[in-house]
């Protein structure tokens, strides 16, 4: 028999007394794969459909939209482009349904030409899909034919034009499934789009032109010789190709999120794998000492030993691979509200292979932890029972083992992240976690010592003298436990807070209304109607559209050309809508400079204030020279201010605030900001001002922000579900700990037990012991959860950091009490059973 | 010839960070195909002795020399090979391995050894200890005496050149000590091998051809059994 064979023979027949304590180590693996194995499967699916389906999803070639019709140059190169061309105008708007006298607020879609040219708008009756654009009709989302029990044959109301609903829409181009359920589609004519009066100075309008174009000519070529032109021009190009890039890109922080959920869970497991594998040798030293005595090399029964562990965790990895290969069938269900694209779910072998691989190797990395001392252990162990140092030694290898955890941790994140930095810092954050568990069991330790309480009880002097005596469990329970809760309650806390920013929105007194697109005639009539309802008038702003046209003695044209700027795109092609008005607003904060109100007549200069992102993003600060362009008027200003915006409240903002007295006369429209007080006042407002003022558009933030609630609910669902893996693998984690008390417990019970000790007594010192244990580990766990946590939304996240106490102090006692309840089950046996039968089944 | 030969042996054991001095100036040496009992009272440092001489730990200082290898220069694995070659052990806690049968507990030392037909040598020597029908036993399955006949049998399986006992019937009644003694005589005599036991009982002890006594780390006589148990009956008086 070979070398090989035989210790493979002597592992295998030394392993299978102990199947049943090994299933915990293989337990603890399984989850983390699992997890690993659907996401990546999830995330490869939904590549492979993103690349299938990217064209039916921009339904054409090329798509250039911006919020103004295409200028003459780029319409004259569209206009040569060989193929079909089709325009879609879009904007949001209040609509009226007669039929059941209700409003609703709406995404309206003009058409003209054959757009879609990929895939179809999928319609009841069929035919509707192209009928519409022959009447004057239109296509209503579903979901509002069966809210309002519409049919078609029945009337829409678009600001001033009137349109029979020709057919029922079932899907729409260009929003995905979230985005629709607060402002649902409607398809009309473009031709018609003139007559609703909807379009008008200082409206929210999207102008798209879509192209399809022969398979032969390169559009992406075509955009790229363009690109850099028209940036001038406030359009944006997009292809079949940069759109399967931007989505990949999108879902690039679903899948991280996903991935580092997946990562805890595994560095569970792998607690879980380095606790329940150090019972294991623990529970294997004299039978190691033995195979020690009688000759065998120390390499040699380590390899016995690593030849268990390594089969069972293979085994254990491949059971993760199955199962989550099974789960990631349900991912897509989960996740439907936010797929632009039907993922069909398939077995990844790239995803197994990987979960195989990254299980694996992890899994030996921390399983090498504890097995490597088996090379240590003394033969001396068959004459004395106590040789400690031998297994408690460090050498190279160990520390090789270390740096390779560490390693491997970080390769892992990096490839995740695609960030070394980053992959550092969470590499860093989780040492530093372990470093701090590890110096506050030693603290605990010498300090119980230093102060025992010599006048206590016996049985509790006994409890919290466990915490130091040899063959203590503080050190190894507070970090696998504290490391645990750690990571829980920081994936909590991180929940609650991106819960708590999105309720705070709605909060107190918000308004819940704003009306938009009041011309300046209107402005008292609607003013009166508002009032007349009891509601009060909480911003009615002046808002005057403009250009940017140069600052700092460039004009924009020469910005856009100058490769070395660092001038922001978001600032140079966007629309200005700029409010005037004497005082800063009780939501801003004046961060340097003057508030200039209010410019006097034959004043040689006129002063502004921008906002202080705006102001960055343009490379301008005080007494800088800014020149907008109103309607062909050039008009040039000076910075004398900078202020801070408030983005959390619910109204009007503005990043350029000029004085009174210059742009009252320059064509402008009316915004205004009320609350209603409940739906059935909104209801009757919103219908009230729909027909009085058919071009004003409502926009009811209420119904926004409910469904921005909803989105973060069913966000919070998979952020729990997936937490579902990292907690079932903590639990798993804590009982494998735990399992590692009953083996260094059970002699000194059993003693106590045959000196005498009452059940009562030996109940009450392990009681006394596990409450410490728990409660120290979880204490220590929640502190660095909450110094992590804030450092994450304070320096990552950018949220406002409050803690809900209520979870913490729920985690707190769900840790303590499991801790204790499985330390107590542990010496039940103890307990309710003849010393010698316990020494007999669980030391033989 | 001599196969085990001690000189000059110290053994001293850091504890909380004093020395503690187990063995002193230790000299002997032990001819091949003797039997010898270590005895002496707890602490006096017999198992310590035994350890070093079966090449299970190291000395502070002084030489240990086992089947002509000095063992001072070898390190672990060296020295295990050299265990598994020339020696064999019997406990007095048995110290089978609880996970494998009785016969694959014997067979360990000869397949570690790599020799052919491993089986049949443990079924005949099972046989020859009276348990071939308990063959396929796990040791909590087996009494204690029954036990250290699996633990003789296994010391024996490698032909071992030198055997190394400590307290063999220490935790054994009087009618099975004396099985197991007679048994380990038995073998030990059809075998040629050289046999030192570590006790208490002066019974056993009696039985060897010499006894050393350890007192304190010293060795205190080494003498023939018959001078010996007039030694005894001296100290006695």
């Amino acid at each position: 028999m070979s070398k090989f064979s035989f210790l493979l023979n002597t592992a295998r027949k030394d392993s299978r007394k102990n199947r049943g304590k090994l299933f915990l180590f293989m337990s603890s693996i399984i989850l983390g794969i699992a997890a690993l194995v659907a996401i990546n499967s999830f995330n490869y699916n939904l590549l492979k459909d993103i690349d299938r389906q990217a064209a039916t999803l921009l339904g054409a070639d090329l798509a250039i939209t911006g919020d103004s019709p295409l200028n003459p140059a780029i319409q004259s190169a569209v206009d040569s482009l060989p193929g079909k061309q089709a325009k879609e105008v879009e904007l949001l708007s209040m609509a009226y349904l007669p039929s059941v006298d209700e409003t609703q607020f709406m995404r309206v879609k003009a058409l003209e030409g054959d757009f879609p040219f990929y895939g179809t708008l999928v319609t009841t009756p069929a035919e509707a899909a192209t009928s519409f654009k022959q009447s004057k009709s239109a296509l209503v989302d579903n979901g509002v034919m069966l809210q309002y029990g519409l049919n078609v044959g029945d009337s829409i109301k678009l600001g001033n034009a009137q349109f029979v609903i020709a057919g029922n829409l079932k899907n729409a181009f260009g929003s995905a499934g979230v985005s629709a359920t607060f402002a649902p589609a409607v398809y009309i004519p473009l031709q018609y789009m003139e007559e609703t009066g909807l379009v008008q100075p200082g409206s929210l309008v999207d102008y798209a032109h879509y192209s399809m174009v022969p398979a032969s000519f390169d559009i992406d070529n075509w955009v790229k010789r363009r690109n850099k032109a028209y940036k001038n021009a406030q359009v944006r190009m997009e292809t079949v190709k940069s759109r399967k890039r931007s989505l990949n890109q999108a879902f690039d922080y679903l899948n991280y999120f996903l991935n580092l959920v997946a990562l805890v869970s595994l560095l569970l497991g792998c607690i879980g794998v380095a606790s329940s594998v150090l019972i294991y040798v623990k529970n294997k030293i004299s039978s190691i000492a033995i195979f020690r005595c009688l000759g065998m090399k120390g390499t040699d029964a380590f390899t016995v030993y690593f030849l268990q562990i390594f089969g069972l965790g293979v085994f254990g990895v491949l059971i993760g691979a199955a199962l989550g290969s099974l789960i990631q069938f349900v991912l897509p269900i989960i996740l439907s509200d936010f797929l632009p694209v039907t993922v069909k779910s398939a077995i990844s072998w790239k995803a197994i292979l990987e979960g195989l691989i990254i299980g694996t190797v992890i899994t030996v990395l921390f399983a090498l932890v504890p097995l490597l001392a088996v090379r240590n252990i003394s033969p001396l162990r068959t004459l004395r029972a106590s040789f400690e140092e031998d297994v408690s030694g460090r050498d190279l290898a160990q520390y090789l083992t270390y740096v390779a955890i560490v390693g491997s941790i970080m390769a892992f994140l990096w490839k995740l992240t695609g960030n070394f930095i980053n992959a550092g810092i969470f590499t860093a954050s989780l040492l530093a976690a372990f470093l701090i568990l590890f110096l506050v069991s030693k603290l605990i330790m010498f300090l119980v010592r230093k102060f025992f309480p010599t006048q206590w009880s016996f049985v509790l002097r006994q409890g919290l003298a466990n915490l130091y005596r040899p063959n203590n469990q503080t050190q190894t329970l507070l970090i696998s436990i504290g490391l645990g809760t750690a990571v829980l309650t920081t994936l909590f806390i991180v929940q609650g807070l991106l819960l708590e920013n999105v309720a705070q929105m709605d909060a107190g007194n918000q308004p819940n209304m704003i009306l938009y697109g009041i011309e300046n005639s209107q402005k008292e009539e609607l003013a009166k109607l508002t009032e007349d309802m009891g509601l009060p008038l909480i911003q009615q702003v002046p808002i005057v559209t403009m250009e940017l046209s140069e600052w700092k003695g460039r004009s924009k044209s020469e910005w856009v050309a100058d490769s070395t700027s660092n001038v922001e795109d978001w600032v140079i092609n966007r629309e200005a809508r700029v409010t005037y008005r004497d005082t800063v607003d009780q939501f801003e904060e004046l961060l340097r400079g003057n508030f200039v109100g209010n410019y006097e007549e034959g004043q040689d200069s006129i002063f502004i204030s921008l906002d202080e992102r705006y102001a960055d993003g343009l490379g301008v600060d005080i007494g800088d020279e800014v020149v907008y362009n109103v309607q062909g008027t050039r008009i040039p200003t000076y910075v004398s201010s900078i202020r801070r915006i408030d983005f959390r409240n619910m109204q009007a903002r503005f990043f350029i605030v000029f004085p009174k007295g210059v742009l009252e006369e320059a064509p402008q429209f009316q915004v205004l900001v009320t609350k209603t007080p409940d739906t059935a006042t909104m209801a009757s407002y919103r219908s009230k001002v729909v027909k009085a003022f058919p071009n004003v558009s409502v926009v009811d933030l209420g119904s926004i922000l409910q469904a921005a609630n909803e989105i973060v609910t069913k966000v919070s669902y998979i952020i729990q579900f997936m937490a579902g893996f990292s907690i079932m693998t903590g639990l798993i984690v804590l009982l494998s700990s735990l399992m590692l008390s009953k083996y260094q417990r059970i002699r000194e019970s059993v003693l106590l037990r045959t000196i005498g000790a009452s059940r009562n007594q030996i109940l009450k010192i392990n009681a006394t012991e596990y409450l410490l244990i728990g409660s120290l580990s979880a204490a220590t766990g929640i502190l660095i959860s909450i110094v992590g946590s804030y450092l994450l939304a304070t320096l990552q996240l950018n949220l406002k950091y409050q803690l809900n106490w209520w979870p913490i102090i729920l985690v707190f006692c769900l840790v303590v009490g499991l801790t204790l309840i499985i330390g107590l089950l542990n010496s039940r046996e103890v307990l309710n059973k003849p010393p010698l039968e316990v020494l007999r089944n669980e030391l033989a | 010839m001599s196969i085990l030969r001690i000189d000059k042996l110290h053994k001293e054991y850091n504890s909380s960070g004093k020395s503690l001095r187990v063995l002193q100036d230790i000299n002997f040496e032990i001819e091949e195909g003797a039997t010898v009992s270590i005895v002496g009272s707890s602490g006096s440092g017999k198992t310590t002795l035994l350890g070093l001489c079966a090449g299970l730990d190291r000395a502070s200082s002084g030489t240990v020399e086992l089947c002509g290898q000095t063992l001072n220069s070898l390190n672990e694995d060296q020295r295990a090979e050299i265990r598994n070659q020339y020696v064999g052990f019997i406990f007095q806690n048995f110290q089978l391995i609880p996970t494998l049968s009785a016969l694959e507990n014997i067979m360990i030392p000869m397949e570690l050894h790599g020799k052919s037909g491993a089986k049949n040598v443990a079924m005949n020597l099972l046989e020859r200890v009276g348990l071939a029908d308990r063959h396929h036993h796990y040791p909590s399955q087996l009494s204690g005496g029954e036990q250290q006949r699996v633990s003789l049998a296994r010391a024996f399986s490698n032909e071992p050149r030198i055997l190394f006992a400590d307290e063999p019937t220490g935790n054994l009644d009087d009618d099975t000590s004396g099985t197991i003694e007679k048994l380990m005589f038995d073998l030990n005599r059809e075998q040629g091998t050289t046999l030192v036991i570590v006790t208490h009982d002066l019974e056993l002890a009696r039985q060897t051809q010499r006894i050393i006594r350890l007192k304190g780390g010293h060795i205190i006589s080494d003498e023939k059994t018959g001078q010996t148990q007039q030694s005894i009956v001296d100290e006695q008086v």
